[in-house]
């Protein structure tokens, strides 16, 4: 490494399509705070929304999050996950707020006997659009990326929802340069994905190389599984019950997306650190999506949930 | 967990991001393209390909092969469903630089879609199809990316397989395309003969093609040096929000648009021309000695001058324009032509500006022959040139020196639809140079004078409401009380400074921007200002708002309901404008927009007049406007 190169090793850490990307995101968050009355952060614990705090944090410093976050709770969630999430609010100082669709949970929906389709319908989708309407949050953001599926690449940054919260795909505005338009009607709301343009990998080396706590469960560890329709599930808790003949085994793994753990495929993996996982994504040769039950339900099925407001 | 991070990112440290445009219609093989370079940098997973290969066989145009164009397409049968959709965004990356593609559906939306991936492109590679050479849309595409400020092109000379790998035809093809694109100002155009389907010079230069000596189209992206376009620029660092967690801290958050800033530099506030250095730059990963464009950062001063979102901080030796009249090339986006005169609202960096218009429509450009044509107006999808008019100056540069601070878009007021996208090409009338002058005497000591607090108090709301009725009894109650006062009416204002102005939506907004103007000198002078104007528009009333400020700005709605105001019908307005003769009339064929959160709400269907006015005034004690003693 020669000299001029090591200087700007030490003024930037950070390489510069991390750089560009950071800022990109922090001059979004700081434009829907300027514009919006009552914005909220979706905070769903994992990986991307481990890196949309930070970036957060870093651009309303020195001053607090200047908005609450919100963490949309099927109950389901990995034990670990809760965990983590009260860890992160109370190191950040942040106010979170926790919204479970209790209709939902009074009929008993969950993920095992209703089906991933319907459970993810009443306890994710209807359970976001009761909170935002129940807190008045006129802007959301989200965390996430254009890279994730092939419906997402055309989503905007700045996405509008008419009153309801329903998407339209007509209504939807161009984006030029980094001139975004904030003007909503009353009833209206916008979602913000303030890191679509980031990719999987571009997460993990920032996480690397930014230092980002996240949960534990991305790094391979032996954990109980059992063997399912050609995929991992994790034995988090008792309520999974087991078919005939099936015997949770130890197995050394780890998760590349987080949600609700028996919609969640874990990956065989020796990864026991975020350089083993960063090493491991430059060569993996599986998109992260697969390992999400709902998604492989019905085809098209993304574009279907956003409609219906899913974010 | 141990979150320690080794220190082995030498790999990506010089690593940088290129965003490029693909341009060039379906059968050129843009799609498979982009595919192949996905599936050649290896972005394709594995599931992913075995779905590939599964749809390649169903559907796929290329007989036993894998068919790339498969992995993005999708957006055309979206596009027959009548989705708007404009530009998909891929991804991929290389050891040496990432990449994001702008990857744009085609035919009649065309013009909207490239210029939006244009916008934030800093490269474009124009796919020509081998067998065909330079056609009218790649004149069109390399027009609309000269327009948007793009500067460096990859000219793909594609399916060089079909006609043989054969170097005069390549020749040829060069050789026109630079004909025409020399007057396009591009700084590099770079042609590559490739065979996206087969792989031809796309990673690896070709066997087939062994008398080209140029580098792989790979090769090329990953080492094109785009340069920092906006480093060597004059600073500018458009506010965005200004963060004041206490007492102790002020500080202007924003991304430096161009040039880069130091501790100690002095800068001037463009707006208003205050000047004062800069003190702090603070990160959350600490303070800066210095920052440069594209740095999201927050700067503190050493003054305490009056800063807020819109306000750009520039160099002091080197300011930007200012301006609210501007000459522009524009984009029209919108399915409902332009209507000039009309007013839109106007996003120029960090400035929302509530209300402008274009003045003059000078021509519209023929995309494919870049030619200026005669118009009245611009449909969907066509560019022109234009002036355009707003109501508070704006401050920019041109838009082919500084993309970031020469552009806008044009929004709808109703609908809020983005209905159009300007570049910026000249001030028309500077007002730098009529930067305001200090008074010797200022508003305060004015006011003193009189032992009072200026303020403007805004009837709005339908003709016949009894805005004037309740205003006269307002005015004649602070009268009485030694208050300094002065009433603006509509009509009577109609009469004189406002004569030549009709009823139309331009001529309605002429008609406030004007009385505000007044209204205004008149608080420098010290007054209390009533006005009363019907000021349908909401995004009127926000201007006179804005212009003067929200602590001497009471806006009144008198709130009667259009029936009622039709029955009292005063002045026989109502009657007139029934009979036809008067058009556009509010409450009528003309909308009204009531305030939201109007400091003071009259119901006079409720009260009296006399009591109503008495509202008012209570409104004003709490303010603390007046005094009730």
């Amino acid at each position: 490494m020669n000299a001029r190169v090591m200087i700007r090793f030490e003024t930037h850490r950070l390489p510069g399509h991390l750089r560009r990307l950071e800022a990109e995101s922090i001059e979004i968050m700081r434009e829907v705070v300027a514009e919006f009355k009552r914005p909220v952060m979706l905070y769903s614990i994992g990986k991307d929304s481990s890196v949309m705090l930070h970036l957060a944090l870093k651009a309303f410093y020195p001053a607090k999050l200047p908005f609450p976050l919100m963490h949309i709770d099927t109950t389901w969630k990995f034990r670990e996950m809760i965990t983590f999430r009260d860890e992160t609010v109370r190191r950040v100082g942040a106010d979170l707020i926790v919204h479970i669709n209790k209709d939902g949970l009074a009929k008993g929906i969950n993920p095992i006997h209703s089906g991933s389709t319907l459970h993810t319908q009443i306890m994710k989708t209807d359970a976001l659009k009761q909170a935002l309407d129940l807190y008045g949050f006129d802007a959301a953001f989200g965390g996430a990326r254009r890279d994730e599926e092939k419906s997402r690449a055309k989503e905007r940054i700045f996405s509008c929802r008419s009153a309801g919260h329903v998407w339209d795909p007509r209504n939807q505005r161009p984006e030029l340069w980094k001139l975004f338009n904030t003007r909503i009607r009353q009833g209206e709301t916008m979602r913000v994905f303030a890191m679509s343009n980031w990719t999987e990998l571009d997460i993990w080396e920032y996480i690397m190389l930014e230092r980002i706590p996240v949960v534990p469960l991305y790094l391979a560890k032996h954990r109980p599984v059992v063997h399912r329709n050609g995929t991992l599930i994790m034995m988090d808790d008792e309520r999974l019950p087991l078919l005939p003949n099936e015997t949770p085994k130890m197995r050394r793994i780890r998760f590349r997306t987080l949600g609700c753990y028996p919609l969640s495929g874990a990956i065989e993996s020796d990864a026991t650190t975020i350089e083993d996982i960063v090493a491991e994504m430059r060569i993996a040769r599986v998109s992260e999506r697969q390992g999400r039950l709902i998604d492989t339900d019905e085809a098209a099925s993304m574009e279907r949930k956003k409609r219906e407001g899913y974010f | 967990m141990d979150m320690e991070a080794a220190p082995f990112v030498a790999e990506a440290d010089g690593k940088d991001q290129l965003r490029f445009i693909t341009c060039g219609s379906v059968d050129d093989g843009k799609s498979t393209l982009i595919g192949r370079l996905l599936h050649d940098s290896k972005m394709i997973y594995e599931d992913q390909l075995q779905a590939l290969t599964r749809d390649s066989a169903n559907q796929g145009t290329t007989g036993g092969d894998i068919d790339f164009a498969l992995l993005v397409d999708g957006l055309e049968a979206e596009r027959e469903q009548g989705n708007t959709i404009d530009v998909a965004y891929r991804f991929f990356t290389t050891p040496r630089r990432s990449f994001m593609v702008a990857d744009t559906p085609g035919h009649e939306q065309y013009t909207r879609n490239m210029a939006t991936g244009a916008s934030n492109a800093q490269l474009a590679i124009i796919l020509i199809d081998a067998r065909k050479g330079v056609l009218v849309q790649t004149r069109r595409h390399s027009f609309i990316c000269s327009l948007l400020g793009i500067r460096h092109v990859l000219l793909a000379v594609n399916k060089i397989d079909l006609v043989d790998y054969r170097k005069d035809v390549f020749d040829g093809i060069v050789h026109d395309y630079l004909a025409f694109a020399s007057e396009l100002g591009f700084t590099s155009i770079i042609p590559v003969p490739i065979s996206a389907r087969y792989g031809d010079n796309i990673v690896k230069r070709s066997g087939n093609t062994d008398w080209y000596d140029g580098p792989p189209l790979l090769d090329y992206l990953e080492s094109v040096e785009v340069g920092s376009e906006t480093a060597g620029l004059p600073f500018r660092f458009p506010v965005q929000w200004v963060n004041r967690p206490n007492l102790d801290f002020r500080g202007y958050t924003g991304t430096i648009a161009s040039g880069s800033v130091a501790v100690g530099d002095k800068i001037v506030v463009a707006h208003s021309a205050r000047s004062s250095r800069v003190r702090r730059i603070v990160t959350y990963d600490g303070d800066l000695a210095a920052a440069e464009a594209g740095d999201a950062v927050t700067i503190t001063l050493e003054d305490e001058i009056d800063v807020s979102r819109g306000d750009m901080l520039a160099s002091p030796t080197q300011p930007p324009e200012i301006a609210d009249r501007f000459a522009a090339h524009l984009i029209w986006m919108d399915e409902e032509p332009m209507v000039p005169g009309r007013s839109y609202a106007f996003r120029i960096g960090t400035q929302s500006i509530a209300s402008g218009s274009i003045n003059r429509f000078k021509y519209k450009i023929d995309v494919d022959t870049c030619e200026p044509v005669a118009a009245a107006t611009l449909n969907f999808n066509e560019i022109g040139f234009c002036e355009v008019a707003t109501v508070l100056p704006a401050s920019f540069d041109p838009y082919r020196v500084n993309r970031r601070t020469g552009s806008f878009i044009m929004i709808d007021c109703y609908t809020n639809r983005t209905v159009g996208a300007g570049m910026i090409e000249f001030p028309l009338r500077r007002s730098a140079s009529t930067a305001w002058q200090p008074l010797t005497i200022d508003k305060e000591q004015r006011s003193t004078l009189k032992h009072q607090k200026p303020c403007i108090i805004w009837f709005t709301g339908f003709s016949g409401a009894g805005k004037s009725t309740i205003a006269n009894i307002v005015d004649q109650k602070l009268f009485a009380r030694s208050y300094h006062t002065m009433l603006l009416d509509g009509d009577n204002l109609r009469r004189g400074l406002n004569r030549d102005l009709l009823f139309t939506k331009a001529d309605r907004m002429e008609n406030i921007r004007r009385a505000s103007e007044v209204a205004k000198l008149m608080l420098e002078a010290g007054l209390i200002v009533i006005c009363s104007f019907v000021s349908p528009y909401k995004t009127d009333r926000d201007m006179v708002r804005k212009l003067v400020g929200n602590r001497e700005f009471v806006e009144v709605f008198v709130d009667t309901p259009i029936d009622e105001s039709v029955r009292r019908d005063p002045k026989g307005v109502y009657a007139k404008a029934k009979s036809g003769k008067i058009k556009n009339f509010t409450g009528l064929d003309a909308p009204y927009e009531a305030p939201n959160t109007p400091e003071v709400h009259l119901k006079t269907l409720d009260e009296p007049p006399e009591q109503l006015a008495n509202r008012v005034l209570d409104a004003l004690a709490t303010q603390g406007i007046i005094s009730m003693k």
